[in-house]
């Protein structure tokens, strides 16, 4: 089994380094080719969200993100927000997009888990270990 | 890829064709030149996502915000694209219910 792990400072400019780095190691691990885009998409989403919990609450601490392979390639990105601020993950319905009161924040938070949901057969959303925090974990099947 | 944004009219139509990644680190500068173009009096815009290789739920955020804003003011927001990978964004995210989506900038501009 192979184990990356990969910690950035909670800033937009790092969540394209780790989308890079997640394709690049999901390449090496056997992730069929027409799955990397959705890789890349998820990986990118997960630490998008959890960037902008860190800004939200002022955290400075890193994101963390950990790629294996063990079988599957599982990425797990943990942010240190307070629990109940990552717990709202909803899709949200077309009539919900559209509506004018709607927030761009929110907006934005609803389309991401979409896609995740979307993009993710195997998705998990659980309190990180040790208590603070959320974990997102997307496990892919690899094609060897 | 960095973000590339070109600004050309077509009748009476103002057509932003976007290029590269639109995530949450370039989205801010998406946002900035379709919020200038709606403040300097552009009321139907059209967005070409045909050379975009990278959209998350930021992009797609801004790009919500811009609808609203030129459908408060009486105006429309349209986008071009024609890529499937792009498309299956738009559908899972129910988006393409919310977007007028055409697959050239002719027929989103009438031409």
């Amino acid at each position: 089994m192979a184990v990356v792990r990969l910690s950035f400072s909670p800033a937009p400019v790092h969540v394209r380094t780790a989308r890079l780095v997640g394709v690049a190691v999901a390449r090496r691990a056997g992730v069929r080719q027409g799955l990397l885009d959705e890789v890349r998409l998820a990986i990118g989403e997960a630490c998008t969200r959890a960037v902008a919990l860190h800004q939200q609450h002022n955290l400075p601490d890193p994101v963390r993100v950990e790629m294996s392979d063990d079988g599957t390639y599982a990425v797990r990105v943990v942010d240190r927000a307070p629990i109940e601020a990552g717990a709202d993950l909803a899709a949200l319905p077309p009539y919900e997009l559209a509506r004018e009161s709607l927030s761009e924040d929110a907006l934005t938070t609803g389309v991401g888990f979409a896609l995740l949901a979307g993009f993710v057969d195997d998705l998990l959303v659980r309190p990180a270990d040790g208590g603070v925090g959320t974990e997102v974990q997307m496990v892919w099947p690899l094609d060897r | 890829m960095e973000l590339s944004l070109a600004t050309r009219t077509v009748g009476g139509f103002a057509v932003v064709v976007v290029g590269g990644e639109v995530d949450v680190y370039t989205a801010p500068q998406l946002r900035e030149r379709l919020f200038e173009l709606v403040d300097a009096g552009a009321e139907h815009v059209v967005v070409d996502l045909g050379r975009v290789d990278f959209l998350d739920s930021t992009g797609l955020g801004v790009l919500v915000g811009v609808l609203k804003r030129l459908r408060t003011a009486g105006g429309s927001f349209a986008l071009v694209c024609d890529r499937e990978p792009l498309l299956k964004i738009f559908r899972i995210t129910a988006l393409d219910q919310v977007f007028p989506l055409y697959s050239t900038v002719d027929a989103a501009t009438g031409a």
